[in-house]
C-alpha cells in the first residue's frame, strides 16, 4: 500500500507544474490549460484523502468542482474568441487595456 | 494501489502534465492535456473513485477538451517559433514555483509517515448509487445551485459569442 503523502506529493507536483505554466506562458489559450491542471490536480487529492478517510465527501466535491470547471471554460473560451476577433491575438502580453 | 502501479502511473502523469506546459504547439499541448486527464481517470480507478473516473473521462476528456480544441482551430494558432519572454518573468516564475515545492515538502514531513492501514470502506464505495444517495439528500442545494451556475454560463457565453466584437 502506498502511504497518504505519495498521492498528496503528486497532487503538489501537478498543482506546481499548472502554476509554472500559467507563470511561463504568454499564450491564452495554454495559460487556460494549465488552469485545468490546477484543478485536476486538486481533484486528486480530494480523491486520495476521500479514499483514506472512508469518506464520500470528496468524491461528491470533485463532482462540483466539474462542474465549475466546465462553467468556467465556457466562459473563458468565449471571452478568448471576442477578445481575437477584436485585437487579432491571443498573447497575453499584448491585451494589455485593463493593465495601469 | 501498491507502489508498482504508483509509479507505473505517477511518472507518465508528471512527464505529459509537463509536456502540456512546455510544447511551443497549442494543439500538442491539448492533446498531451487529454493523455493527461485520461492517465488520471486510471489512478481515480485504482483509488475506488468509480463514477468519478467515469465523469472525468466523460465531462473532462469528452466535452472541455473538445471546446478547447475546437478554439484553438477556430482561430487557427500556429506554432509560435519562440514565445517572447521576458527574463525577470521567467525567474520569478521558477523561484515562485521552487518555493511551492519547498513548503509542500516541509508540510509532508509533518504527516505521519510509513504504511497506512487500509481503511475498511463500506460496500459500493464510490459507485454511481453510493455517490447520487448522498448527492441527492445532504448535498441537494449544492447540486440545484451547480445547475443554475451552469446556465449563467451557458447564457454568458452566448451573450459574449454574439456580440460583435
Amino acid at each position: 500500500m502506498v502511504p497518504i503523502s505519495y498521492h498528496l506529493v503528486l497532487s503538489g507536483v501537478l498543482f506546481t507544474i499548472g502554476v509554472m505554466g500559467v507563470l511561463l506562458r504568454r499564450n491564452t489559450i495554454i495559460i487556460f490549460m494549465a488552469i485545468e491542471l490546477m484543478l485536476n490536480a486538486v481533484n486528486l487529492s480530494f480523491v486520495a484523502l476521500a479514499r483514506h478517510l472512508g469518506s464520500l465527501d470528496g468524491q461528491l466535491i470533485v463532482f462540483f468542482v466539474m462542474a465549475v470547471a466546465a462553467a468556467e471554460a465556457a466562459v473563458g473560451l468565449a471571452i478568448i474568441l471576442l477578445v481575437f476577433r477584436g485585437r487579432e491575438t491571443v498573447n497575453a502580453d499584448e491585451l494589455n487595456l485593463l493593465r495601469w | 494501489m501498491d507502489h508498482v502501479t504508483f509509479f507505473a502511473l505517477a511518472l507518465p502523469l508528471i512527464v505529459v502534465a509537463t509536456m502540456v506546459v512546455v510544447h511551443p504547439s497549442p494543439v500538442y499541448s491539448a492533446l498531451f492535456l487529454v493523455m493527461t486527464l485520461f492517465l488520471l481517470a486510471v489512478y481515480f480507478l485504482f483509488l475506488d473513485a468509480h463514477m468519478v473516473a467515469a465523469l472525468q473521462i466523460i465531462v473532462y476528456a469528452g466535452a472541455i477538451m473538445v471546446l478547447f480544441l475546437f478554439v484553438i482551430m477556430l482561430l487557427n494558432l500556429q506554432t509560435e517559433p519562440r514565445e517572447q519572454q521576458r527574463r525577470g518573468l521567467r525567474r520569478a516564475a521558477l523561484i515562485g514555483g521552487g518555493i511551492l515545492v519547498l513548503e509542500l515538502f516541509l508540510l509532508l514531513r509533518r504527516l505521519p509517515t510509513g504504511d497506512t492501514p487500509e481503511q475498511a470502506l463500506p460496500a459500493g464505495f464510490g459507485t454511481v448509487q453510493a455517490l447520487s444517495e448522498r448527492l441527492f439528500t445532504d448535498f441537494l442545494l449544492p447540486f440545484e445551485i451547480t445547475s443554475i451556475l451552469l446556465l449563467v454560463a451557458m447564457v454568458g457565453a452566448v451573450v459574449l459569442a454574439k456580440r460583435q466584437g
